[in-house]
């Protein structure tokens, strides 16, 4: 009844104005969001649906795709065992992210995120990975990992310490761990900065209440700082493991994925049918494959990770 | 009232926005027809022209030497306007795969000829200038050597302005230390020279297997080595009279002696991840012995040498021949550069490029250093005495083979590289590495 009559205060009979303003508001907010919409459809929905379509061609790029082989190149790929050698690449790198940069993220943060003295410094220097671009990260890591121990630093430092250099880049059994370090080292820096909002959510009064009832900072770190920062750490997981999915850049400087598909991830395998084998068909297929890789897991997260919404009931 | 206010003003916006991207859409029509129709009526001395042109030659002294010979050439026809875009080698294949997709090719641009210029060829991309070179009594075409590497069934669609040839580089410093009198003629030589080098401590070869086609090119070499011209060709013959096969012995044999190498540790450590400018490096600063590298390995070792000077006394040979092989120590396997014409240029286009590959240009490329000329002639202007010798090796050659991944569709380069790469890796045996080639082609 309050709704009503404040929305009654002109005159006008109140149901026919109501159902109006209804319409002119939805179409003042389409009208707003049309812009947008035609570039996104244009320049996501679009590709989306092209990609598909050409998934299902053996088609290299030039001319018109003719060639229609229906399924033929989802079979293909997800028979193929250098496919699958590229998804267990991938799954390992996304369990030591999160098994490692994202723990070592959130240290940080913590420790840069209180008073620390000079931490703006350090939030900066931690920071700086992430702003550099892709391209410069992956040229300066692979200088540092040359293999030649006086044009590399890793190896130059192992050598003057009387200790056997390390074949980083060329060690197939070394090289995803290689390619991991550098992607720590650009990444989290991302994930710091996030901690760190998350970390300026949490009341310092509940903090200060849990120290005057005698809790150790480890014991205020366990139960009060991470409990708090869940909904913090459930966003970074989902990006840490959707960034995992689709590196690239990275890895193909670095290494192209090899040696002998050593450090093959799911993107690499698509750039080299689509790109470098000119097979832009299949290169459409593992596209497909790693959207519904990429849908999956993110329905799949917000339903395991969905909070208990007390108020609705759901 | 207020929302009132805010649906007018977004009314506003939206409207106003719609209109400005018609609005922008007129006046671009409008010249167009401008400047036809002087152009018809009047039948001016010259059309305006505009000629889009993309190298990737992205350093100097080629880049200047290119915007000279283009700016040369619009000084003379003030109605050309040549626009270059300069673009990295991979950035170069990218957009050029991309451009094409939408038939809007430039109308000159780079080209290794063959396999995937047949490709273009066969998309309708390309235009046949084989008239303009026999125009004349066939002036443009006797004036230049390797056309064949430029031509479809007969029919050219380009020209080459560089031809060069994969060799052997040695320091002649280090091959003294190992002991060793003269350079390798035969295949075992060359192994038991491998052998003298790494008992005297030094790394024989450097290859850079992390970017494939180093490495890639030791197996060719032994290929057209084992089997001669005949066995490559009849395993790349595309036509349904196909005789060989990737998996024919000499493909095989050449894999079981490029494992002799890989066996023996005769390539410097991480070689599996070394890239081709790591190779050039350790060259270059005296840490192996040899490369097996084109025309630019004098320049790009020195290049990436840590004195930027490279090896002081730099000699080249000829791959060995194997003994009980077909092919002849003589024969080369090689490669260049060329322009490619897009199905669209105009007669001024093709009259550019006849420019562009005219004796004087083509001597600046000599005197450059930026590649071995084509035009007859030209050779004169080769000061440097490592492109002598390599210009030497092509004109002495028994036969030329062009690089594999070129003569091949575009796919299998990448097929090819990634399959030799598992025998430096260790991974597969070359039975496995050439079902995997041969696979790949009958895919094609």
């Amino acid at each position: 009844m309050s709704l009503f009559s404040t929305a009654n205060h002109s005159g006008i009979p109140s149901g026919s104005k109501n159902s109006m303003r209804r319409i002119t508001n939805s179409l003042g907010i389409f009208l707003f969001l049309l812009p947008g919409l035609v570039i996104f459809l244009i320049f996501v929905i679009y590709p989306i649906f092209r990609s598909i379509y050409f998934s299902t061609f053996d088609w290299n790029g030039l001319g018109p795709a003719v060639d229609n082989v229906g399924i033929q190149n989802y079979k293909d790929i997800l028979t193929d065992k250098v496919f699958l050698k590229s998804i267990i690449n991938v799954l390992i790198i996304i369990v030591l992210s999160l098994g490692i940069q994202l723990p070592l993220a959130l240290l940080l943060a913590t420790l840069v995120g209180r008073d620390l003295p000079g931490r703006a410094v350090y939030r900066t220097i931690f920071f700086l990975p992430y702003v550099l671009s892709e391209v410069n990260a992956a040229i300066m890591w692979m200088l540092l990992f040359n293999a030649d121990p006086e044009r590399g630093l890793l190896n130059g430092i192992l050598v003057a310490l009387n200790l056997q250099p390390v074949g980083w880049l060329s060690d197939m059994k070394v090289v995803l761990f290689s390619v991991f370090i550098a992607l720590t080292w650009k990444y989290f820096g991302f994930h710091m900065l996030l901690y760190l909002t998350g970390l300026q959510n949490i009341p310092t009064e509940i903090e200060e209440a849990a120290c005057i009832d005698g809790a150790n900072s480890f014991q205020s770190f366990f139960h009060i700082t991470l409990p708090l920062l869940s909904s913090t750490i459930k966003t970074s997981v989902y990006m840490s493991v959707l960034g995992s999915i689709q590196q690239f850049i990275l890895v193909w400087i670095m290494t192209k994925g090899g040696p002998v598909n050593a450090s093959e991830t799911m993107a690499t395998y698509m750039y080299r049918f689509g790109f470098v084998r000119f097979d832009l068909g299949y290169g459409s297929a593992v596209a497909i494959i790693m959207f519904i890789f990429c849908v999956v897991f993110s329905l799949i997260y917000q339903q395991l990770t969905r909070e208990p919404d007390y108020l609705t009931g759901l | 009232m207020n929302r009132k206010l805010s649906f007018l003003i977004s009314i506003i916006f939206i409207a106003v926005f719609a209109l400005s991207a018609c609005s922008t859409a007129a006046p671009t029509e409008a010249p167009v027809v401008a400047t036809d129709a002087p152009a018809a009526a009047t039948e001016a001395p010259a059309e305006p022209v505009v000629i889009t042109w993309w190298h990737i030659s992205t350093k100097d002294p080629a880049l200047s030497s290119w915007q000279k010979m283009a700016d040369d050439y619009m000084a003379a026809h003030p109605n050309v306007k040549i626009e270059i875009t300069v673009l990295e080698n991979e950035a170069f294949k990218t957009k050029l795969t991309t451009v094409m997709q939408s038939g809007e090719v430039p109308d000159i641009f780079q080209s290794w000829g063959q396999g995937g210029m047949i490709e273009q060829v066969n998309a309708g991309l390309l235009q046949d200038i084989t008239d303009e070179l026999d125009a004349n009594n066939g002036e443009w075409r006797n004036s230049l050597g390797a056309l064949d590497a430029f031509a479809v069934n007969g029919r050219n669609y380009g020209v080459p302005w560089d031809m060069g040839a994969v060799t052997f580089w040695y320091n002649k410093d280090l091959f003294a230390q190992a002991g060793i009198e003269k350079t390798p003629e035969t295949w075992s030589e060359f192994l038991e020279d491998c052998e003298k080098l790494k008992a005297a401590g030094i790394t024989p070869i450097a290859v850079g297997e992390g970017d494939k086609w180093p490495g890639m090119h030791i197996w060719a070499y032994l290929v057209s080595r084992i089997g001669g011209a005949e066995a490559f060709a009849a395993a790349a013959d595309m036509s349904d009279a196909r005789t060989g096969s990737f998996e024919d012995p000499a493909f095989i044999q050449a894999g079981y002696e490029l494992k002799k190498l890989v066996d023996g540790g005769y390539f410097q450590e991480g070689f599996l991840g070394a890239t081709h400018d790591d190779m050039q490096a350790a060259f270059g600063n005296g840490k192996a012995a040899m490369i097996l590298g084109g025309q630019w390995s004098p320049s790009v070792q020195a290049a990436n040498s840590a004195d930027l000077q490279g090896v002081k006394n730099l000699g080249m040979f000829n791959f060995p021949a194997v003994e009980g092989g077909a092919g002849l120590v003589t024969d080369i396997v090689g490669g260049g550069n060329g322009f490619a014409i897009g199905k669209d240029a105009e007669p001024e286009a093709i009259d550019f490029v006849k420019y562009l590959t005219s004796l004087e240009n083509q001597i600046i490329i000599a005197q450059d250093n930026t590649g071995i000329p084509v035009a007859k002639g030209a050779e004169v202007g080769l000061t440097d005495p490592n492109m002598v010798m390599v210009s030497q090796a092509v004109a002495n050659s028994t036969y030329y083979q062009l690089y594999f991944d070129q003569v091949l569709p575009s796919a299998m380069g990448g097929i090819i590289n990634d399959a030799v790469q598992k025998i430096f890796a260790g991974t597969a045996t070359p039975e496995e590495v050439c079902a995997e080639i041969e696979a790949g082609f009958l895919a094609q």
